[in-house]
């Protein structure tokens, strides 16, 4: 015990400030500022795999690590989509996972918003469109926010999912889906 | 007849030392595979190509004294059915029907469900060898899978995922429980199937490695090595030594960062919350360290036909040595901290247990079979360069349970560090990339790594004008998951995440 104290002791807090929301990551404007101004101060997400290559789970749970502390901020994944305010989606959505995720997406209730994560999310990535992959998650349920990068930072997925709950950020000044699209390799 | 037997009528494989490749009959195919046994070697790979000339070449690739035997059975058109690996080598029955959903041979005898085809397609298109794409179902579809059930007092069935309660990927597990103890543990994966192999077919030779890289994120570096062995020994490109000693670097950033996740993760599924605290901020600082070397926090990119795609970064030797001395000392101390731990000890201890026998029998590899006994490292068994100069130790243990993985996790950690400031010390210097040349058409390579959870096998048959014919991608995973529903039996549900977690297997390098 002696020990852990002393680590705890030593380490001290490492968490660094938040990055500021990015709107250029934003695709629409499904909110009203009403709301968000709720949201923003305690958002439950649920995050869900819907074909990635795990690349971007490793960062996403890099979100939960003292340096970044999402928690901290009043943002936290939960177990249920029933639960969730966010849906935080990974991956080209194989097809095999369609189905699951729309039930997902259903089972969250409205108001209910959607980041996409990652390349493959945003555009299908190198996985593309085929008979085993539907591509974007877009492409299956509405997005609001995209965050490309193969996989993206933690500080760039904050900065996306601040984005989807930030009074003011507007999706005007972002790229449109279509700007998006021309990422595809 | 013993194995070295059939290695004597073999002819050497281009790309990974000491694999040779032999053409067998249908009734040396089983011969090989039962001498293959009974010199204890090990099965590591099982899938079908396509053959020009019509039917399937299958493929049984076994690592066993004195190396590693590729095995391949022509199958003529017309012929569907073949003698089954799975009596001998129980973790080949998945494989096969994998086999059967993308390329249409089926295992005589063998178990006859769906494997990596839920609903998705239509049965009857072979995604491997049919061109054209089917149309997609007009709605998103779910098939009914007929799971074993566990019938008797009191017995009820626990179903959970594909989505899981966590940031974890898809998978459905279906537990047959009587109060609290799990009496069987079925699997049933294959979700994020997104056609990998088929995506790989066609592309050029030398974008391949992007793809490959993207099997199993937390495995880029181990899976983009592998394809770029094979690549690089069917197109005789000699590797400037640099580069291969950049790749050891970059391999063993890898593995400390996947082991550092997971000591932390298995620390926090036991209630140490502390530990996951502590390894992940350790974790944090090391892909920090990464991207100030090499451009990436996650090395997606980095290892290129002919080379890595960028040197070191300047006067990266320094930090990077003292970051390791750091992390080591650091590392030893958590160590202390989980070993003098009761609780922690309490929920290790006796967990998941898989013993060295049947560890044996049912082929557990990799990292998790270095904790039952299984003690098979291709870095010491099969060193590839630099691996044969750096001569790594290896990390074993005997118990077969969490406590058992998390120890060799430990071991590894130590033995990683140390590792990168030898590697960082011997760093030769010249290019770190050359212009790779084009292989002829038809050639066949594999490329075999030590990745942090396991040996990764990629085998490459290089078609027309520099591009892929045929690419297989064979993560450890496999071998693995089947050993999992046997870890989890008599082990009570809230343990299963903890259990889980000390395989931590890969969905995404399975189902591909």
């Amino acid at each position: 015990m002696w020990k852990t104290l002393q680590q705890i002791a030593v380490t001290g807090i490492v968490t660094e400030p938040a990055p500021a929301a990015d709107p250029g990551l934003k695709l629409r404007d499904a909110l009203q500022e009403r709301i968000l101004g709720i949201m923003g101060r305690a958002l439950c997400i649920r995050a869900v795999d819907a074909g990635s290559c795990n690349g971007c789970e490793l960062e996403i749970h890099a979100l939960n690590n003292p340096v970044y502390n999402l928690e901290g901020l009043g943002i936290r994944f939960v177990a249920s989509p029933r639960h969730a305010d966010l849906l935080l989606v990974t991956g080209p959505v194989a097809r095999s996972m369609e189905a699951a995720l729309l039930a997902t997406w259903e089972a969250t209730p409205e108001p209910r918003l959607v980041v996409a994560i990652g390349d493959c999310g945003c555009t299908g990535g190198v996985f593309g469109e085929s008979y085993a992959s539907c591509g974007r998650v877009s492409n299956v349920i509405p997005v609001d926010v995209a965050v490309p990068g193969c996989p993206p930072s933690p500080v760039r997925i904050m900065a996306g999912i601040l984005a989807a709950i930030t009074p003011g950020a507007d999706a005007r000044h972002g790229p449109t889906p279509s700007g998006l699209a021309e990422r595809a390799p | 007849m013993v194995a070295h037997v059939w290695f004597e009528q073999a002819s050497p494989l281009a790309g990974a030392p000491g694999v040779a490749a032999l053409e067998v009959d249908a009734d040396s195919w089983s011969r090989v595979a039962l001498d293959v046994a009974a010199t204890a070697g090990r099965l590591v790979a099982f899938w079908a190509e396509a053959r020009p000339a019509g039917g399937s070449w299958l493929r049984a690739t076994y690592a066993a004294e004195p190396g590693v035997l590729v095995a391949s059975l022509a199958l003529p058109p017309g012929e569907r059915e073949y003698h089954g690996l799975h009596e001998v080598f129980p973790a080949a029955a998945r494989m096969q029907r994998a086999v059967a959903d993308l390329s249409g041979p089926e295992a005589r005898g063998g178990d006859r469900r769906g494997w990596l085809r839920h609903a998705a397609w239509p049965t009857g298109f072979l995604p491997l060898v049919d061109a054209g794409e089917p149309a997609p179902p007009a709605a998103a579809v779910t098939d009914n899978y007929p799971f074993v059930r566990v019938t008797g007092d009191g017995v009820h069935e626990i179903a959970v995922g594909p989505v899981h309660a966590g940031i974890i990927e898809p998978g459905h597990f279906r537990f047959s429980v009587v109060g609290e103890k799990v009496l069987r543990l079925e699997e049933r994966l294959g979700y994020v199937h997104k056609g990998i192999e088929r995506r790989l077919a066609g592309r050029l030779l030398g974008d391949g490695h992007r793809l490959a890289a993207r099997v199993s994120g937390d495995s880029a570096v181990a899976f983009s090595w592998a394809y770029c062995q094979a690549l690089e020994g069917i197109a005789g490109t000699a590797l400037p030594p640099r580069a291969a000693w950049l790749r050891a670097l970059a391999l063993e950033l890898e593995r400390l960062a996947n082991h550092l996740g997971d000591l932390g993760a298995l620390g926090n599924d036991a209630g140490f919350a502390f530990g996951l605290a502590q390894f992940s901020r350790l974790k944090e600082s090391l892909l920090r360290l990464t991207e100030r070397v090499f451009t990436q926090r996650y090395l997606m990119d980095f290892v290129v036909p002919g080379g890595v795609a960028v040197d070191a970064a300047a006067g990266a030797e320094a930090a990077i040595d003292g970051f390791m001395a750091t992390l080591a000392a650091e590392v030893m101390r958590l160590r202390q901290v989980y070993d003098e731990h009761a609780g922690l000890r309490d929920r290790f201890s006796g967990a998941g247990l898989v013993t060295p026998d049947l560890a044996r029998r049912l082929g557990l590899t990799g990292l998790a079979g270095r904790a039952s006994g299984q003690a098979f490292d291709l870095r010491i068994d099969l060193p590839c360069h630099p691996y044969d100069e750096l001569r790594p130790v290896k990390a074993a243990a005997s118990e077969g349970d969490v406590e058992a993985r998390v120890a060799v996790r430990f071991d590894e950690v130590a033995e990683s560090c140390r590792l990168v400031r030898d590697i960082i010390a011997r760093l030769p210097e010249g290019p770190h990339r050359v212009e790779p040349a084009c292989p002829p058409e038809g050639a066949m390579g594999i490329g075999l790594i030590e990745g942090w959870r396991g040996p990764v096998l990629v085998s490459l048959t290089a078609g027309p004008d520099g591009t892929v014919r045929r690419c297989h991608p064979h993560d450890p995973s496999w071998h693995n998951w089947p050993v999992l529903e046997h870890a989890v039996v008599d082990n009570i549900v809230p343990d299963f995440p903890l259990i889980n977690k000390s395989f931590n297997l890969s969905y995404s390098g399975h189902d591909l």
